[in-house]
């Protein structure tokens, strides 16, 4: 049954989710440039990016069809769906039936399918090449993120992410070395998901190196904004669900409002820390050749797969 | 139920788990250095997973054994083997045969058959450490794996101190440690061991001018 | 002063005095008496086991039976008289230029001290103490082995270290997992590893944990017994090592990581009922007998050859052991001890035929017994013998395992017979022209000791026509123990 809290409490996600993000990719890029000694922009500088963007006239390219100008809407649809689902502030949501986490993964595998045909769709060689590369990346990417799902899935025997993230907010073991994999890997899969360095460098316009840039190369004015504003609602998305998984604490379980409401400043206080350390991450690692991407990601697929191995034989119920 | 595993249970698996994860991290390793400080790091888990062993059985004799460790595996070995690397000009002598990716299967592979040969003696272990041997069989098969895919010498080398760890995880996890004459004959053989391979290095050196096991094929039966 | 005490301390102390003095001019002498000293220990040893019955030394930690006071007497024996071949033949590598006064020192210390750890790794009760002992013993030779410090033997050296200690480890995981069976039996003492506590509750033992112990074991020891697909290190060893140190090697070495195995196997048969042991060696067995008897055909060094000659004996005795019973036993120690003794004497015999040549390849050794009558009879008297030609002491042992094996399992039959067979043609075609045939020789400065060859094939010859009854109880007692 849909409760009434439960409702406010998921539209409520929903709108945090849609204003948060930029606000994370901000000061991600904030913390990025205190590290470098730069003049840091200012923390809500992805807002007026985002009203430009919305405020100018889209140019298509020619030979555009229906699936350029729908996949950006697919795209953000996608995000904030995967949004909802994820249970950052509260397991009681009345969208948690669909939280399944290889739901999830799917949903994100859908964005990806799409923005890579549309990147291929307009013909040029850099949004072919971009597509290709996400693809390659996915295509890493997604067997070890699974790996990592598998593991806690086993631990709550459920794949329901609100289920997982119940069990582990109210787990006796302290330290679950599984979990310290899983994590790890966790982390590495989505810094290449969310285009970060050390696979890829969200700053950067060098051809050579670019994956997701180069995809949305031929986007601009809203197609362009929902894409930009997409892939921040990605980076809270993977940071929420990370933060959700390893540090599922002060997230609000039953109905009461208070809950919820204790549990907003937590979610900005893990988010900012954890934004903080992605930009430390970013900082101290040099990207990787293209080369060098599947090997980084197969590290991360092994310590997702011994994770699972460890949580099998030391942890085993037996 | 998993429930019911105490705390330093849980810490011991911790260091366990971490010492594998070094293990794999060392067969990834490409460089001698970081190589050699990867097996320091593994030295001190296997020291301070002795430790807890130690305080949560109340056997005197690990600590011993602990002391033992982190003198001889987490500093002196490191600390020889950095001297020698030093020595030699060996310090940029970088890996370049091997596909590391490939060995990470096939090291993971391995990690399955050893969880799976050891599966049936963890159920019968009492010790508070059962799930450990699996690891250490685990450890010391990548050790293995380590010195067979290394063309150079100084990382077959860490390899075989490696399995050394391996071998002592084993002993502490499904024994609480083996007696105190056996390990401190253990150490002593270790430590002459890797004494005698430092005075090889510099002979092998002196006749092949490398460090490159490649180099020495020439005995063989045709 | 205790036999015992004595036996394992003349060579520890020489072994140290060695390394201060091993300069001197005496220092040779002090080689030959040190050996000699253990061996008169171990003999006066062996005849106290013999009139009393086994024994303990210092408090349980050592433990001598009838078992292995048979293979310690061996060891001193063969010990003794590879150091009176030595001699002679050190100081004609030292005058070929080929060996250095501080290499030699080398070479005597590390002599005795590997006489030592040997004796040590038979006599110990404790085994973790045993398999202390054994990768001591490696670590001494992988010294003795690289002596010339030529880029082949620094590679077989690497190889040998490499390899054994690869296999040295399996063998201690095998060990925590046999304490690891025994600690939930005897519980948490130090007599856990003690071999004479652990074969009064081997029935006791946990059967899945020695299953799995003994395969690490056998494998483990296994390597250093030279059992294949881990043999590699032994030929290279052998053949770029001194020659001496091949005597050592083939002569005991194979049989103290022999008898850790069978010590190991006793216990193993206790725990798991049924001849899972027994197979396991049988197959290892004859797979390392058939693989060395079709390699040895390929070989064009002669002691290289002959240590594929080694690595076909050990493959026949570990099968010998793997059929288990008391038949077999006995033939299976009968074979160890005329091997050791037969494997020696033809080693030697090499030594001062490649000396005399100045070349290990056998296609340019030709005539010896122009050169030398007494260096090409002996080998060619130690070829027969270790080919097991009537009437040496190789005969009888083959024999009796071949009537086993015909008896209680027929199959393996064809599979021993082929590999003697090959083995024969293979070493019989390769020796006969080295024997006979043109040569031009040249003088050695210091005249070979012959004395241990001839020694050591007259016992061969003796115990292949008549075993004394003292002898045969013996064997028979220790056959029985291996059950």
């Amino acid at each position: 049954m849909i409760s009434i809290s439960g409702l406010i409490g998921q539209i409520f996600a929903i709108a945090l989710a849609l204003l948060l993000a930029p606000v994370l990719s901000g000061w991600v890029g904030q913390c990025r440039a205190w590290f470098q000694n730069r003049t840091a922009p200012p923390l809500l500088q992805p807002y007026y990016m985002l009203h430009k963007l919305f405020h100018k006239d889209v140019v298509l390219a020619h030979g555009a069809s229906s699936l350029f100008r729908s996949a950006p809407f697919v795209v953000f649809g996608c995000m904030v769906l995967a949004c909802a689902i994820i249970p950052a502030l509260s397991t009681d949501l009345p969208l948690a039936p669909a939280a399944d986490a290889l739901a999830l993964v799917g949903v994100f595998g859908l964005a990806r399918v799409f923005i890579s045909l549309a990147a291929m769709d307009v013909g040029t060689s850099f949004g072919t090449l971009g597509g290709r590369r996400e693809m390659l990346v996915g295509f890493l990417a997604e067997p070890a993120l699974l790996m990592v799902i598998f593991t806690l899935a086993m631990i709550a025997q459920s794949t329901s992410v609100t289920t997982i993230v119940e069990t582990l907010a109210h787990r006796e073991f302290l330290v679950f070395p599984s979990l310290a994999f899983a994590g790890i890997a966790f982390t590495m899969v989505s810094l290449a998901e969310n285009a970060r360095v050390p696979v890829d460098n969200p700053a950067t316009h060098l051809e050579l190196t670019m994956i997701h840039e180069a995809m949305i190369l031929e986007y601009s004015g809203r197609h362009l904004a929902l894409i930009e504003w997409a892939a921040s609602l990605k980076l809270y998305a993977y940071s929420c669900l990370g933060l959700a998984l390893f540090f599922p604490w002060g997230i609000a379980e039953g109905e009461r409002f208070s809950g919820l409401l204790l549990a907003i400043p937590m979610l900005v206080l893990k988010l900012a820390i954890g934004g903080f350390l992605l930009a430390g991450i970013e900082t101290i690692n040099a990207k990787l050749r293209i080369f060098r991407a599947p090997e980084f990601l197969g590290t991360a697929f092994m310590l997702a797969v011994l994770g699972l191995l460890v949580r099998l034989m030391l942890e085993g119920s037996a | 139920m998993s429930a019911t595993i105490s705390f330093s249970a849980q810490l011991i698996n911790l260091f366990a788990a971490l010492i594998l994860l070094l293990a794999f991290a060392m067969l990834a390793q490409r460089r001698v250095m970081q190589l050699i400080n990867l097996f320091a790091y593994q030295g001190l888990a296997l020291c301070l997973s002795t430790l807890v062993v130690a305080v949560s059985t109340g056997q005197t004799h690990l600590y011993w054994s602990a002391g033992l460790t982190l003198l001889l595996k987490a500093l002196l070995l490191p600390w020889i083997l950095h001297r020698l690397v030093r020595r030699l000009q060996v310090k940029w002598d970088v890996e370049s045969l091997i596909n590391i990716p490939t060995t990470m299967l096939v090291g993971i592979g391995l990690v399955i058959v050893a969880f799976n040969v050891a599966h049936p003696i963890s159920e019968l272990s009492s010790t508070i450490t059962r799930g450990t041997l699996a690891i250490a069989l685990a450890v010391v098969m990548l050790a293995f794996l380590m010195m067979i895919t290394r063309t150079k010498a100084i990382p077959q080398v860490v390899g075989f101190l490696a399995m050394e760890n391996g071998l002592f995880l084993a002993a502490t996890s499904a024994t609480y440690g083996m007696p105190m004459v056996v390990e401190l004959g253990i150490a002593l053989d270790v430590l002459v061991g890797a004494i005698i391979l430092g005075v090889f290095f510099f002979q092998i050196r002196e006749q092949f001018d490398s460090l490159d096991i490649r180099h020495m094929e020439r005995l063989k039966d045709n | 002063m205790d036999f015992f005490v004595l036996m394992l301390a003349i060579p520890l102390v020489s072994g140290a005095l060695l390394t201060v003095f091993g300069e001197r001019a005496w220092a040779p002498n002090l080689n030959i008496i040190a050996s000699l000293g253990t061996f008169l220990a171990a003999a006066g040893l062996t005849a106290e086991i013999v009139a009393n019955g086994p024994r303990f030394a210092f408090g349980e930690q050592f433990f001598i039976d009838s078992l292995n006071v048979f293979f310690v007497a061996l060891t001193a024996f063969v010990g003794l008289t590879t150091s009176i071949f030595s001699g002679p033949y050190m100081k004609n590598e030292a005058a070929h230029g080929r060996l250095t006064i501080p290499r030699l020192r080398l070479y005597k210390s590390m002599y005795q001290l590997f006489m030592f750890t040997m004796l040590m790794a038979l006599t110990t009760n404790n085994l973790g103490i045993l398999w202390v002992a054994m990768e001591a013993a490696t670590l001494t030779t992988v010294l003795l082995v690289s002596l010339y410090r030529t880029s082949a033997s620094l590679e077989a050296a690497w190889k040998y270290f490499i390899l054994c200690g690869v296999g040295i480890a399996q063998a201690l995981f095998g060990t925590i997992l046999l304490y690891f069976a025994a600690e939930r039996v005897l519980g948490e003492t130090g007599n856990a590893l003690l071999w004479t506590h652990l074969v009064e509750v081997k029935g006791e033992l946990e059967p899945t944990v020695m299953a799995l112990s003994f395969i690490f074991l056998l494998v483990g020891y296994g390597t250093k017994v030279g059992l294949a697909p881990l043999h590699n290190w032994l030929p290279d060893a052998h053949a770029e090592g001194p020659t001496p140190v091949s005597a050592v090697l083939s002569g005991l070495l194979l049989n103290v990581a022999l008898y850790a195995i069978l010590r190991c196997k006793v216990l193993a048969d206790g725990a798991i009922h049924g001849d899972y042991a027994g197979n396991l060696m049988m197959g290892f067995g004859l797979a390392t007998l058939l693989m060395a008897a079709f390699f040895l055909s390929r070989q064009k060094d002669v002691k290289r050859m002959f240590a594929y000659s080694s690595i076909e004996h050990m493959g026949l005795i570990t099968f010998a052991f793997g059929m288990g019973g008391a038949v077999a036993n006995f033939a299976g120690l009968l074979h160890m001890t005329m091997h050791s003794l037969t494997k020696s004497a033809i080693f030697f015999a090499v030594g001062h035929a490649t000396q005399k040549t100045g070349t290990q390849l056998m296609e340019n050794i030709r005539g010896l017994i122009r050169i030398n009558p007494l260096i090409g009879w002996g080998l060619m008297l130690g070829t027969l013998a270790i080919l097991g030609m009537p009437p040496f002491g190789v005969f009888a042992s083959e024999f009796m395992i071949l009537t086993h094996a015909m008896k209680h399992h027929p199959w393996a039959t064809p599979v021993l017979l082929t590999a003697l067979g090959v083995a024969f043609a293979a070493i019989f075609g390769k020796v006969q022209p080295m024997v006979f045939g043109e040569t031009e020789a040249k003088r050695l400065p210091h005249a070979p000791a012959i004395t241990p060859v001839f020694l050591h094939l007259g016992i061969v010859l003796m115990l292949g026509v008549y075993i004394p009854p003292y002898l045969t109880r013996w064997f028979h007692e220790a056959a029985r123990m291996l059950g």
